[in-house]
């Protein structure tokens, strides 16, 4: 069972506090996007051996969602940070590439 | 024969004697004992039947290894099966049966599985229970499953009482053996909070029982000194009886205390389970031995020498007058000496090692015990107990040399570190030549959320098998005689033919042969998971403890390959068998999970209502006069509510506020309609449809204020809804201004239906209900017999409705005032199916009815509430897909059966043909159908294909027994199709 850190409240919770929400940073095609992105967004998923960035909400704690770089062959958590963003911090980026040199990138 | 020996014994209190029973037999032993102890001293050295040949069994192991002897223990409501006799302290008017035999242990029928036993190789079952397949059914499965398993499970509910408990703390200690203490304490000098726990209620592990000095003292004072010395702590806590049962991600362990199995009665909770949340674990598990595979190693009398030593050292019982020891290391001398020091006979040394020079040797030799090197076990004599064992040399076939007269053999194949928690979260293996065996590997050890070790293995977990060495790893002085290496032997003779590997077994409790592993080599299992899963070794509840590494390396040998790259099976947690009870923990009865009350609950139960289960609500589904049948109750209900007025607890309905400059932005996305342009003081129906364009939730949007919105969902649908609408605001929107709330437990809702409502508001008084004033789908805020009430002009029912929210404190007696007003005008109250069936005979949908998230709302005829303006809603993109807008999509209709029945729900309607599996072709099935008291016939919904175009045809829908069922396809609305009731 996972510990994640909620970066809203600061608690550092029990998965079963949280819910899982998939794959974050997804991009939202709309009317008017074709179906190739349409369905990019809304089936294709990464489901990388290794570093991940995810959903999670606090749901039984704060209420606040959050995202969470995680691997998820060793289920090191790498940080976790605010969902009002469109992309991971810098400092998360250059912390997964020092540990993990032959990391690819989030995107 | 085993009997107790009259003195000695470090563990028992002979001054505490205590009374118990084994199949009916009185017997007596001490306090101290472990039932495996107490049944050897009264001679009882048969104790069970195997699971498949049904060979008789004695003990072979003194611990948690332990696979034979497994018993029924308690009796009635507290029996309780497959409880090893190893690990269940002796408590005064304890009861055990022995399992898996009839009649009886001595003489059992299913011991003539034992005579065809060459018919029942690994995948047996596979082989022969394959056709025809119909048999499986009738025959096949109803005998195996009569011959399944080995104890019997009590009927009635467990009367003991469980609990669960968390602890956080730096480090967890799994065993308070040397190694364990050790590095306990060294936790403890550095300030980190520890936590021990030893599964067995004694302190020490095996160092008292093996000997050696730490820094200069016996074991066991060592041992006292360091606890001593830990209880000064207080960043330490001590547990026995306390099992680290496995260990999972990031260090989250579950624990198994074993309160009071050993004090039945004393109002203690009986198994209290820890879930620990530990920095780093400390796998200080120590070693299983693991026994040798000759022919006749089952034999009740065959047992391990480290189990021997420990019956004779720890509680003063002889296993037998004359041992014989088979060996291929050095440690099992030390049994020699046990027994010698007992008084008790060594018959002769038995060591497959072409020479046996070291100083354990020697020590035995000196005391005239006879040591014979090069040679292995070729048969042990003796059915139900051992009587005489063959010998030969280990480098031949098997080739008797001589017989010895004895009855015990203690054999020793060496020792295998006891992994499991270290493995539990992925910590990998290394294969040890020198001492056979797989021990952790540090380097590859599981890590946790930061990077860091998890956890580690210490002593003999660790491969540390002697006391030096243990010592030497925490930092700490010792001195023990000095073992010369082993050799490992896998199979005794190493030559042995068929007829030996036969009798050769690897797995007791699964009755797993070695000559079964190597069947399943030649068969074609290359993998060690496959080849477990095809002979059952090691699928046991004793998890393959004993057998694994002797099973894998036969199968290694057997593919030709060396052992590491076999490989090992994974560690599955828990280390033994745990109790249901400690999983279930309080969580059973009312506690089973929790209940949600309306205000008006009380009510509820006081008038004897039938409830159904919603979410965690138990909504009323009818309330039954006297002895009124459910049906009739709730056909009484609704023609109530559609001739007089009927009341209905709509407390559970979800209520979310939405609020914010933005809000109105927000419900078009969120929703399939336009919600920005609801007026204030209006109501408008709602769907909430996924990205992927599928119906989630309905229900009514009330527009309360210029920036608020009231958002009303299912009942199930609130916490999931408002979840829904959190995602899109904190993770898309971020930046829209909108704010939500639940409300739906502030607020108690009571719908007031039927022709005579509007009388019965103007009867509590208090604000203008009238059509003018209140118009169907308005609200309006004011008092009704003085309380606060807000009004909403809403119906689910077709009839004249008014939906009244009171906040909830007000709730009961806000019910209690309409019910009482009410008699003037015959109102009733009525549940959920009353609900329900008015709901069905207007041809309203209900979610999980006419859903099941593969509907869209433009298959159910709800265009109308889908805007055509708006540029975006979710699921808008989804529902322009090929698939969504395809002319075939089946889609909502009525159906009336044409004899006036009542439609099985769910039944699908047939169309010509089969598919491609050779099944019926289908056009359409039936999503909602109830008995419609205001019809007086079977109503129903269902989605067909080409449904609306297709008004008048008969459709076949086949039931139960062959019968067909023919119904007509008409609008989904039954009653009042102008709405002229409602709207009145």
């Amino acid at each position: 069972m996972l510990t994640l850190t909620c970066p809203c409240c600061g608690v550092t919770a029990e998965e079963t506090e949280l819910t899982y929400g998939h794959e974050a940073h997804l991009k939202r095609f709309g009317p008017g996007s074709t179906d190739a992105e349409f369905e990019d967004y809304l089936f294709n998923r990464k489901n990388p051996k290794g570093v991940h960035f995810e959903r999670w909400r606090h749901s039984y704690g704060c209420g606040k969602w959050f995202l969470a770089a995680r691997s998820t062959v060793t289920l090191e958590v790498y940080g976790t940070y605010s969902a009002q963003t469109t992309e991971p911090p810098a400092e998360l980026i250059a912390k997964i590439k020092e540990k993990c040199p032959g990391w690819e990138g989030w995107q | 024969m085993s009997t107790r020996l009259s003195k000695g014994g470090r563990l028992i209190d002979r001054s505490k004697p205590l009374s118990f029973r084994f199949n009916g037999a009185p017997m007596r032993g001490f306090a101290g004992d472990s039932l495996a102890a107490a049944l050897l001293a009264n001679g009882q050295v048969l104790l069970g039947r195997s699971f498949k040949y049904h060979r008789p069994r004695g003990l072979i192991a003194s611990g948690a290894e332990e696979p034979n002897a497994l018993v029924n223990l308690g009796r009635n409501a507290r029996v309780e099966p497959d409880q090893r006799v190893t690990t269940t302290e002796l408590f005064d008017g304890l009861e055990a049966a022995s399992q898996n035999h009839w009649p009886s242990l001595d003489f059992d029928i299913g011991a003539i599985n034992n005579t065809f036993g060459k018919l029942f190789p690994a995948g047996f079952y596979y082989k022969t229970f394959m056709f025809p397949q119909i048999a499986w059914k009738y025959l096949f499965e109803p005998v195996i499953r009569r011959a399944a398993g080995l104890g019997t499970a009590a009927k009635e509910a467990d009367p003991d009482r469980y609990e669960q408990a968390y602890a956080y703390c730096d480090v967890l200690v799994a065993g308070g053996g040397v190694a364990g203490l050790a590095a306990a304490l060294a936790e403890a000098k550095a300030g980190k909070r520890v936590i021990v726990m030893e599964q067995t209620p004694f302190w020490g592990g095996r160092a008292p029982v093996d000997g050696g000095t730490i820094e200069g003292l016996a074991p066991a004072e060592w041992i006292d000194r360091t606890l001593d010395l830990l209880a000064t702590y207080p960043n330490v806590q001590l547990m026995t009886r306390t099992m680290v049962a496995g260990l999972h991600n990031h260090g989250y362990a579950i624990c198994y205390e074993r309160v009071a199995d050993h004090t039945p009665g004393d109002g203690r909770p009986r198994h209290r389970l820890w879930r620990v949340r530990a920095g780093v674990t400390v796998a200080a598990t120590g070693a299983i031995e693991r026994p040798l595979a000759f022919a006749g190693n089952d034999v009740p009398g065959v047992m391990l020498a480290s189990a021997v030593r420990d019956y004779i050292v720890n509680w003063a019982v002889s296993p037998g007058d004359r041992v014989v020891i088979v060996t291929n290391n050095d440690d099992a001398y030390r049994t020699a000496l046990a027994v010698l020091d007992a008084g008790l006979t060594v018959e002769a040394v038995v060591d497959a090692r072409e020479r046996a020079g070291g100083d354990l040797p020697q020590l035995v030799r000196a005391r005239g015990v006879r040591v014979m090197e090069g040679r292995g076990i070729a048969g042990v004599m003796g059915h139900k107990a051992v009587t005489h064992v063959q010998v030969c040399s280990q480098a031949g076939e098997g080739g008797v040399t001589e017989t010895l007269e004895c009855d015990c053999v203690a054999m020793s194949g060496g020792w295998s570190p006891v992994v499991h928690i270290f493995s539990h979260v992925g910590g990998k293996l290394l294969w040890d030549e020198a001492g056979a065996m797989f021990r952790p590997d540090a380097t590859r050890a599981p890590t946790g959320p930061d990077g860091s070790v998890l956890a580690r293995a210490v002593g003999a977990a660790n491969g540390h098998l002697t006391l030096d060495a243990i010592a030497a790893e925490a930092g700490l002085s010792a001195e023990v005689e000095p073992e010369a290496p082993l050799a490992p032997v896998w199979v005794m003779p190493a030559g042995a033919g068929q007829a030996l590997r036969f009798k050769a077994f690897l797995d007791y409790q699964n009755d797993v042969k070695v000559s079964d592993v190597e069947l399943a080599a030649r068969e074609g299992y290359t993998s060690v998971e496959h080849t477990k899963r095809y002979t059952t070794l090691g699928m046991a509840s004793d998890q393959g403890k004993l057998s694994n590494i002797n099973g894998l390396a036969i199968l290694s040998d057997s593919l030709g390959q060396p052992i590491p790259t076999t490989g090992t099976t994974t560690f599955r947690p828990p280390y033994t068998p745990i109790s249901f009870g400690a999983m279930a923990g309080e969580a059973r009865g009312d506690l089973f999970q929790p209940m949600r009350r309306t205000a008006m609950q009380d009510w509820h139960e006081a008038k004897g209502y039938h409830w159904e289960p919603v979410g965690f609500w138990r909504r009323p589904y009818c309330y039954p006069r006297g002895a009124e049948s459910h049906r009739d109750a709730v056909n009484r209900e609704i023609t109530n509510a559609r001739t007089n007025v009927g009341l209905l607890d709509a407390s559970t309905l979800g209520k979310i506020l939405v609020k914010g400059p933005d809000a109105g932005k927000f419900l078009d996305m969120m929703y399939t309609n336009m919600m920005s342009t609801l007026p204030v003081g209006k109501c408008r129906y709602g769907l909430m449809c996924n990205e992927n364009g599928f119906l989630s939730d309905d229900g009514v949007v009330v527009r309360l204020s210029d920036d608020s919105w009231l958002c009303h969902t299912t009942s199930g649908g609130a916490d999931r809804i408002h979840a829904h609408m959190e995602d899109w605001l904190q993770c898309e929107w971020w930046d829209w201004k909108v704010y939500t709330a639940n409300l739906t437990e502030q607020y108690a809702q009571i719908a007031v239906v039927g022709p005579k409502a509007r009388k019965l508001l103007e009867k509590l008084g208090g604000m203008d209900v009238s059509k003018e004033a209140l118009p169907f789908m308005t609200w309006a805020e004011g008092t009704l017999a003085g309380f606060p009430v807000r009004v909403y002009r809403i119906s689910f029912s077709g009839e004249l409705s008014y939906e009244i929210a009171v906040p909830a404190n007000m709730g009961a007696a806000l019910w209690e005032a309409l019910n009482t007003a009410g008699e003037e005008f015959g109102a009733m109250p009525y549940g959920t199916e009353a609900l329900h069936v008015m709901r069905a005979e207007k041809g309203f949908i209900m979610i999980g009815d006419e859903t099941d998230g593969t509907v869209i709302p433009q298959d159910l005829g709800l265009n109308w509430a889908i805007s055509k303006k708006k540029a975006d809603y979710l699921g808008k993109r989804a529902q322009e897909r090929s698939f969504m807008v395809s002319p075939d999509r089946w889609r909502l209709v009525g159906l009336e059966t044409l004899d006036g029945s009542v439609l099985p729900d769910g039944v699908y309607a047939v169309a010509e043909g089969n598919n491609a599996n050779g099944q019926r072709n289908t056009q359409g099935r039936v999503t909602s159908s109830y008995y419609s008291p205001t019809l007086k016939k079977g109503i129903a919904m269902g989605l067909v294909l080409h449904g609306p175009e297709r008004m008048g045809e008969i459709l076949d829908f086949p039931a139960d027994k062959g019968a067909v069922i023919k119904a007509r396809i008409v609008d989904p609305c039954f009653y009042d199709k102008e709405g002229e009731k409602a709207d009145a």
